[in-house]
């Protein structure tokens, strides 16, 4: 009687035991031979936030055609989450994730792999900015009051005056030109106007509307949403 | 066994010098214990991978300095803040390490407020008085207040501002939707001052709903609100189809005539569409209300309900009726009274009520309704809280209808119920709350909305703000939202400007909306003909706007009223309107003003002076703005525009009197005729 009774709870406890969480393992169903990202690069939003727009890649063939059921697996660092982790591309040969960035500012890479059918691995890395407060603020105004004329797109709700004007301005992503200022030009430019850098009076100051807190913003702004990225000039330090 | 016992006992205290010796180890052994206790702690760690990560930079001499070694403690009593954070986060000051990237050693990002005076835990939340990550970050058993996530961080700063700032766009999104989306209809939520958050949605009033639509459009709108518009705020009960029925019939049932009798309904004759289209679009209904696009997308404001299925819903005698009064049947609503005739009313009812959607009621078929039916429809408007946000006949408004939220933000973890798979984080919880409430059980009130995720994000950034903390801060440290501002206009003006719902778009000494300018000072502003002219036709000012102010076909006596009362006392106390004289102006001060204009402060950029050449789009076209600004208005707006405008984006130039003076002269003189609009549609 004992003895059954001991057989018994010794198989319950097994039992119970033995249920492991399950990892499901997505297997591939085809392979292709190139990973391109379709949208959703390079999008901005605050520390921490999701990003609006879904990041979608794509997989390809050596024909260039979209290949369905093909492994996308992602990888991100610095407390960024890709949701889901890995998944199968879609009919279109398209695999859409949702980003949350994380706590700190900066740039988050996003790397994605597929293999082929060798099981050699194919690599996409793409990028995605989170902004911190300063940067945030910088957005913000930069929303209020510069975009009407430095963001050359036009909405329905916003006209851009971008052309209206004789001394095109600079998009705040021109990295290739506005890398080369210094935030104390930039500063500058903004808190005096286009001409203290002898540039076009189009550009009007704004030193008696803006605090200088606002303008560190704006600068800050510009600097994280430079494309190709700005890296701090100056002494170079050991790597931590 | 025994002896071995007694074998060891022999060995250690035998005599005297052996359990001298005995001891003093035992003594330097418990000595030992504290240094090296010390020496294994996790912060002391923390500071020597910092000693040696200082030590190879260039400016490492600086650092070292800077550096205190031991425990470290912001204690700010006014607060009650005990923060022992920079004991690990050494480096939080050290701007010159902006290139590190490993925590703890990373300085902190810029913020308006400096360490020393807020600590860490005012902002970031978790254990400031704990020693271990383990303690100070997660929710232990002992203390329950983990680290606030980033994406929420936002909630602190709302702790002490009830403002909007530039700078927290997610917690001002957040208190705009709790605000907007009838959620303070059914919950309290007061800010630290005590006063109750109010809605600023308009529900309408049902207490004469029969006479605007019927039964099948009220069940319809009832299981599935946006089904009728996609950008209603009404979220989804979740009604079951007999409760839905029985619903319409109570509301029926228990709705009075508005007492406004019903006019005579103009017949829109066919063929007209493309008129009403017309009339919609002068009266620039659009302004206001939004109608979906055959593209999906919804064109117009948010001030009013969307119209993209209006045909299906009101009555056509209703119709009428609300176009000629909307005060007849709803004594609140922002709606204006457009004073239209008998024509342009036929055509624009006729347009609104082509805007059908056949499938909307196509499946709703109701039996009348019987006197159980009604009983029981009373009995569950009364339990899901309808009358919470809507005024019904013989139903009180409920108080406390749903938990009060005021201090939510602190609500401990112990007393919350959390919904499998929801993970146990009181963010985590009002985030799974508001996005399906129903996963916490059928029977929850709580209806169904779709928000989407930066919308939740930013609903539970500014419920986290609500803290028991926020409520026992020193006074000195709170920023009070804007004031709030009763202000009403008296007399035969004040009637009118009710009557045209001026307030809707307009704010006038700290009242009204913020779709159009600011009026308060529109008397020493602009000059009496100009408003005239603009009342009884306003053109417009701002060619890249879609908003528009409408035009409301008033008489000239109900213009002269208006504009005699806006003249005398909308005026600013900073000058007097008449202080500047245009026939002062010279004709060199007017070329000197062009030349300043063109040339050293490009004006042009933004505003339009000459219709041919300019094409700046951002500001007002100026090309008869000497007919419309009083001199004395331009000098002093091109001095200080924020001191005249707060908020505005005109760039403060830090003008000289002689500059603003020319500019001033130059613009004066520009009075020709207004653009033509119609070209440039």
């Amino acid at each position: 009687m004992i003895r059954t009774s001991v057989t018994l709870f010794a198989l319950a406890l097994f039992a119970s035991c033995g249920r492991q969480p399950q990892i499901v393992r997505v297997e591939p169903k085809a392979f292709g031979t190139a990973l391109v990202e379709v949208s959703g690069g390079k999008q901005i939003a605050a520390t921490g936030t999701a990003i609006d727009q879904p990041l979608v890649v794509q997989v390809n063939d050596a024909q260039g055609g979209a290949v369905a059921g093909a492994l996308v697996s992602f990888h991100v660092s610095g407390g960024a989450a890709v949701d889901p982790a890995e998944g199968l591309t879609g009919a279109d040969g398209q695999l859409s994730v949702n980003v949350a960035l994380g706590g700190v500012a900066g740039r988050y890479q996003i790397l994605a792999t597929t293999r082929d059918k060798a099981g050699k691995g194919i690599e996409l890395r793409s990028e995605e900015i989170a902004l911190g407060y300063q940067q945030n603020l910088g957005r913000q105004l930069n929303d209020r009051y510069c975009s009407r004329c430095h963001d050359s797109e036009s909405s329905a709700e916003r006209v851009s005056n971008h052309d209206n004007l004789k001394a095109p301005p600079h998009a705040f992503t021109d990295g290739a030109s506005l890398n080369n200022m210094s935030d104390a030009d930039l500063a500058n430019i903004i808190t005096h106007g286009g001409p203290a850098l002898n540039k076009s009076a189009e550009m009007p100051p704004y030193g008696a509307t803006l605090q200088k807190s606002e303008i560190d913003a704006l600068v800050a702004f510009i600097r994280a949403v430079a494309d190709p990225p700005y890296r701090l000039k100056g002494l170079v330090y050991a790597k931590n | 066994m025994g002896r071995k016992i007694r074998a060891a006992w022999e060995f250690l205290f035998g005599d005297s010098a052996r359990a001298f010796g005995t001891l003093s180890v035992v003594l330097v052994l418990c000595l030992a214990v504290v240094p090296a206790k010390h020496h294994f702690r996790e912060w002391a760690q923390y500071q020597s991978q910092y000693v040696r990560l200082i030590r190879q930079r260039g400016d490492a001499a600086t650092l070292q300095r800077r550096f205190q070694a031991g425990l470290q403690q912001t204690w700010l009593p006014d607060l009650a803040v005990v923060d022992r954070c920079s004991t690990c986060h050494v480096a939080m000051k050290e701007t010159s390490l902006a290139d590190v990237s490993t925590q703890p050693f990373r300085p902190h990002p810029p913020i308006p407020h400096t360490l020393n005076e807020f600590g860490c835990v005012m902002c970031h939340r978790g254990q400031g008085a704990a020693t271990t990550v383990e303690e100070a970050h997660s929710s232990t058993k002992a203390w329950e207040q983990p680290l606030l996530p980033a994406r929420y961080v936002e909630a602190s700063c709302g702790q002490c501002h009830q403002n909007a700032q530039a700078g927290t766009p997610q917690l001002n999104l957040g208190r705009k939707l709790l605000a907007r989306y009838g959620c303070v209809g059914c919950h309290t939520l007061k800010t630290p001052e005590g006063v109750r958050v109010a809605a600023t949605d308009e529900p309408p009033p049902l207490t004469h709903i029969a006479e605007k639509t019927t039964r099948e459009w009220i069940y319809a709108w009832l299981k599935n609100p946006q089904a009728y518009s996609v950008s209603a705020t009404m979220p989804d009960f979740k009604l079951t189809d007999a409760d839905a029925r029985d619903i319409s019939a109570f509301l029926l049932s228990q709705s009075t005539p508005s007492g406004s009798a019903a006019a005579l309904k103009m017949a829109a004759a066919a063929g007209e569409a493309q008129e009403g289209a017309s009339v919609y679009g002068e009266a620039f209904c659009a302004s206001c209300h939004a109608v979906q696009n055959a593209a999906g997308l919804m064109v117009g404001g948010d001030i009013g309900p969307e119209l993209t299925r209006v045909g299906s819903k009101v009555k056509a005698e209703w119709l009428d009726e609300w176009l000629r009064n909307p005060k007849g049947y709803a004594a609140h609503t922002a709606m204006p009274r457009y004073r239209f005739n008998e024509k342009q009313l036929g055509l624009l009812a006729g347009f609104l009520e082509a805007k059908t959607d056949s499938d909307l009621l196509a499946n709703v078929h109701l039996d009348a309704a019987t006197k159980d039916q009604v009983a029981h429809g009373k009995t569950l408007v009364n339990e899901r809280g309808c009358a919470s946000c809507h005024e019904i006949n013989g139903i009180n408004r409920p108080d406390n209808f749903a938990p009060d939220l005021s201090a939510v933000g602190s609500r401990s973890l112990s007393k919350l119920v959390f919904a499998a798979g929801v993970a146990h984080t009181l963010p985590d919880y009002l985030a799974a709350k508001i996005r399906q409430p129903r996963v916490f059980g059928n029977q929850l009130k709580m209806p169904q909305y779709g928000f989407a995720t930066a919308q939740i994000d930013a609903l539970v950034t500014a419920l986290l703000a609500q803290t028991e903390r926020a409520q026992t801060l020193p006074a000195a440290l709170r920023v009070a939202g804007p004031a709030v501002s009763n202000y009403q206009p008296a007399g035969k003006a004040g009637k009118l400007m009710e009557d045209m719902q001026c307030f809707s778009c307009h704010t006038i000494n700290g009242h009204g909306g913020d779709m159009a300018p600011d009026l308060t000072w529109e008397g020493s502003a602009v000059g009496r003909q100009w408003l005239v002219s603009f009342l009884k036709n306003p053109n417009t000012l701002r060619p890249a706007l879609i908003r528009r102010m409408p035009k409301f076909n008033v008489t000239d006596t109900e213009i002269a009223t208006l504009a005699d009362y806006i003249m005398t006392a909308y005026q600013t106390p900073a000058f007097e309107a008449d202080s500047m004289d245009a026939a002062s102006f010279t004709a060199q001060d007017r070329e000197r003003g062009r030349q300043l204009f063109y040339s050293k402060y490009a004006c042009q950029s933004c505003h339009i002076v000459d219709p041919q050449n300019d094409k700046g789009y951002v500001g007002p076209t100026l090309t008869q703005v000497g007919a419309r600004l009083t001199p004395a208005w331009m000098f002093h707006y091109l001095k200080n525009p924020q001191a005249l405008r707060p908020g505005t984006i005109e760039p403060n130039q830090h003008l000289s009197d002689d500059d603003a003076r020319a500019l001033t002269a130059f613009l004066a003189d520009q009075k020709k005729a207004p653009v033509q609009e119609a070209a440039k549609k």
